[in-house]
């Protein structure tokens, strides 16, 4: 009993609220991120697919830069470049940039090969309905190529999320953040790191799993 | 709007030192591969074959891999191993975090290389008289090999992404070496810039390599 | 002589072999045919031990295949065996295919196993792709690569899977010849096969499997001239 009271002794139920902050503001800065990131990278994977040669020559050699160098390089570099140019930037503000343009490079290359997934007789015989290009990738590529690499967007997604702890290397209190905080002031490791630990896998896990038994069944 | 003078100089001073931190970060990538590709093949052969508390511990050792961030990891390593006393030398704590995140992820690959590998090469092999532990060597796991060689191609660039995280548990491989010396300089832009470049210059011929070795190595 | 007494094999609840009697003697030709399900398969996978048997025995050359002592790596190099899906390994070349279980499994030199798969590949008529990699084989070419395989273990007996069941029609014709060779030169053979010319012409005996029983055993003239029983003479109206 002893042992017990002696483990809890340093982590007050206050800590708790200020992981579950923490906790919320890495949901924050992950769900802008993943949401412009998606919608960005798709446009950037139609380009790849439509521009052909001049987006390989354009486009994608950028896109490859930011899947090359380490995100918490991209990080202090955007950062401490931002005021260079006149902008002055929160670390919030800047996380949410640079893990934008990181998540938007991962989905084009996800969107473009959902574009591919869709076969060209399967377009053909859209536009031969005398449905419009427009229409034709609004009825027929967003859903058949979008069920195609749902999986691999899944992963991607997930992916984000775990790099997302990285903003913390610009001052961004997100959760491993706070649980260092927390560790240094009540020497507490283990409890704390279980629990911040525990956050990403409930959030992941399930997630993780679902994805791998719909692509097993879409598979079919 | 440009009032920021650039000072490249004492980049350019320390690049000799940054090149050589760049030896330690593909050091430490290559070895976390090494030692991940023999754990993880081991956590595939236990998930395929084995029941009870050995399956068990593999499946933790994957899922947890997968499905924390890899800052937590290391953290993990870092301070949550101090609760037992046990206080690890940086390079030892980014070395163990590597390996526990590239042995999950291998384990993930090899399993689906053996799944891939029909029973009825097993029974062919068997059928000439080859013992379990020669069909395997001779004729499973060459195949597993080349169905994994992609996989451990893009795991191993992830690897010298990841080892950029040595920064924050303050191990010197390349990033924490470029974040000793722009704190000194205060030409934290410059530097990093300058890393960003070692990096994707180290990312390509690792890419590079890996194809010609795949020249070499797959001739069907 | 291989000697099969009151074979029993079940998959779960499903009851695959019923009790099959079979002597095949040194030399002998042996078809065994029956529509698919009928338990032909499991038959010669019991032979060489790679599916293990619910009740009875299956004796070669005096060794019982199923008892506790026997060696069966050691056996079944006695016994080769040809797949429907021929089952190249396709990391290997041609010759590397062949030369393999010589080298690891009999023990042989590394050149002494590269000239005996070179003769057996000869043999075949695979003389010419030696060094070429199975994917560049069509399917008649890899079922023969794969007899060759067999054949230089220098086995006594082969069992055939339906050999030729999973080959384009045109190629049928390479890997029948290559059996009838085999035939020939005095081999042992016990043939599950769908092709009822190389049944008819080839085998000294023909054995016909019905739901997991040996319906019917004779000579071909019998069996497909005068068969007995209702099942067989059924059977081969349908396939003819």
């Amino acid at each position: 009993m002893n042992d017990t009271i002696h483990f809890f002794s340093g982590f007050r139920p206050a800590d708790m609220v200020f992981l579950a902050e923490a906790a919320w503001r890495t949901l924050l800065v992950y769900g802008v991120s993943i949401f412009l990131g998606t919608v960005i990278g798709t446009i950037c994977g139609w380009l790849l697919f439509e521009g052909r040669l001049l987006a390989a020559a354009t486009l994608s050699p950028v896109l490859d830069i930011f899947r090359s160098v380490p995100l918490i390089i991209q990080l202090v570099l955007f950062y401490n470049f931002a005021p260079i140019v006149g902008l002055n930037l929160d670390p919030f503000a800047s996380g949410v940039v640079i893990l934008t343009v990181y998540t938007a490079a991962l989905v084009a290359n996800v969107a473009r090969g959902g574009i591919e997934a869709v076969g060209r007789p399967m377009r053909r015989a859209a536009r031969s309905l005398g449905m419009s290009y427009w229409q034709d990738l609004r009825y027929v590529v967003l859903p058949i190529g979008g069920r195609a690499v749902f999986p691999a967007w899944v992963g991607v997604a997930l992916g984000v999320m775990k790099d997302s702890a990285l903003v913390s290397v610009l001052g961004y209190v997100e959760l491993l953040k706070a649980s260092q905080i927390l560790i240094t002031r009540t020497q507490e490791p283990f409890l704390i790191l279980s629990l911040a630990g525990a956050f990403y896998f409930a959030l992941s896990y399930p997630i993780s799993r679902y994805a791998a038994k719909l692509q097993q069944r879409w598979a079919q | 709007m440009f009032d920021y003078n650039f000072h490249w100089r004492p980049v350019l001073k320390s690049l000799p030192d940054l090149i050589e931190a760049g030896m330690v970060t593909l050091q430490v990538a290559v070895l976390a591969m090494a030692c991940g590709i023999v754990i993880g093949l081991g956590l595939a052969l236990i998930r395929l074959h084995m029941r009870g508390p050995l399956r068990w511990f593999a499946s933790a050792w994957v899922e947890l891999a997968r499905n924390t961030p890899a800052l937590f990891q290391l953290f993990f390593f870092g301070f949550g191993l101090g609760a037992f006393g046990w206080h690890l030398s940086p390079y030892t704590i980014v070395l163990a975090g590597l390996t526990f995140n590239c042995a999950g992820y291998l384990a993930e690959n090899f399993r689906g290389g053996f799944q891939a590998v029909p029973d009825t090469q097993i029974r062919a092999a068997r059928s000439l008289g080859m013992t379990s532990v020669q069909t395997y060597l001779r004729i499973v796991i060459p195949q597993v090999l080349r169905i994994v060689y992609h996989p451990i191609t893009n795991q191993m660039v992830w690897a010298v992404l990841m080892s950029s995280l040595g920064m924050m548990v303050g191990f010197r491989e390349l990033s924490g070496e470029t974040q000793f010396f722009a704190s000194r300089s205060f030409r934290i832009f410059e530097y990093f810039a300058v890393t960003a470049v070692i990096y994707y210059a180290i990312v390509k011929i690792i890419l590079g390599a890996s194809r010609l070795m795949a020249l070499r190595l797959f001739r069907y | 002589m291989i000697e099969i007494r009151d074979l029993h094999k079940k998959f779960g609840a499903l009851h695959v072999l019923k009790g099959i009697d079979l002597e095949v003697q040194k030399g002998e030709v042996l078809s065994v045919i029956g529509a698919s399900g009928s338990g032909k398969s499991t038959l010669l996978y019991c032979i060489n031990g790679l599916e293990p048997i619910h009740q009875g025995r299956v004796v070669v050359d005096g060794t019982d295949v199923h008892a506790k002592g026997t060696d069966v790596n050691k056996l079944r190099q006695k016994l080769g065996m040809v797949f429907q899906q021929w089952n190249s390994f396709p990391h290997l070349t041609v010759l590397e295919n062949v030369a393999l279980a010589p080298r690891i499994v009999r023990g042989l030199s590394m050149a002494e196993a590269r000239d005996v798969a070179a003769k057996q590949l000869g043999h075949v008529g695979l003389g010419d792709k030696l060094n070429s990699y199975p994917n560049a084989l069509s399917g008649g070419q890899q079922q023969r690569l794969a007899i060759a395989r067999a054949l230089a273990m220098e086995p006594d007996y082969m069992l055939f899977d339906e050999a030729t069941s999973a080959l384009d029609p045109e190629l049928v014709g390479e890997v029948l010849d290559t059996m009838r060779l085999l035939a020939e030169e005095g081999m042992t053979m016990i043939c599950v096969t769908h092709e009822m010319g190389f049944a008819r012409d080839v085998s000294d005996r023909v054995a016909f499997f019905h739901q997991g029983t040996m319906e019917e055993i004779g000579p071909p003239a019998q069996i497909f001239g005068d068969a007995q029983s209702e099942h067989t003479r059924r059977f081969l109206a349908n396939v003819r």
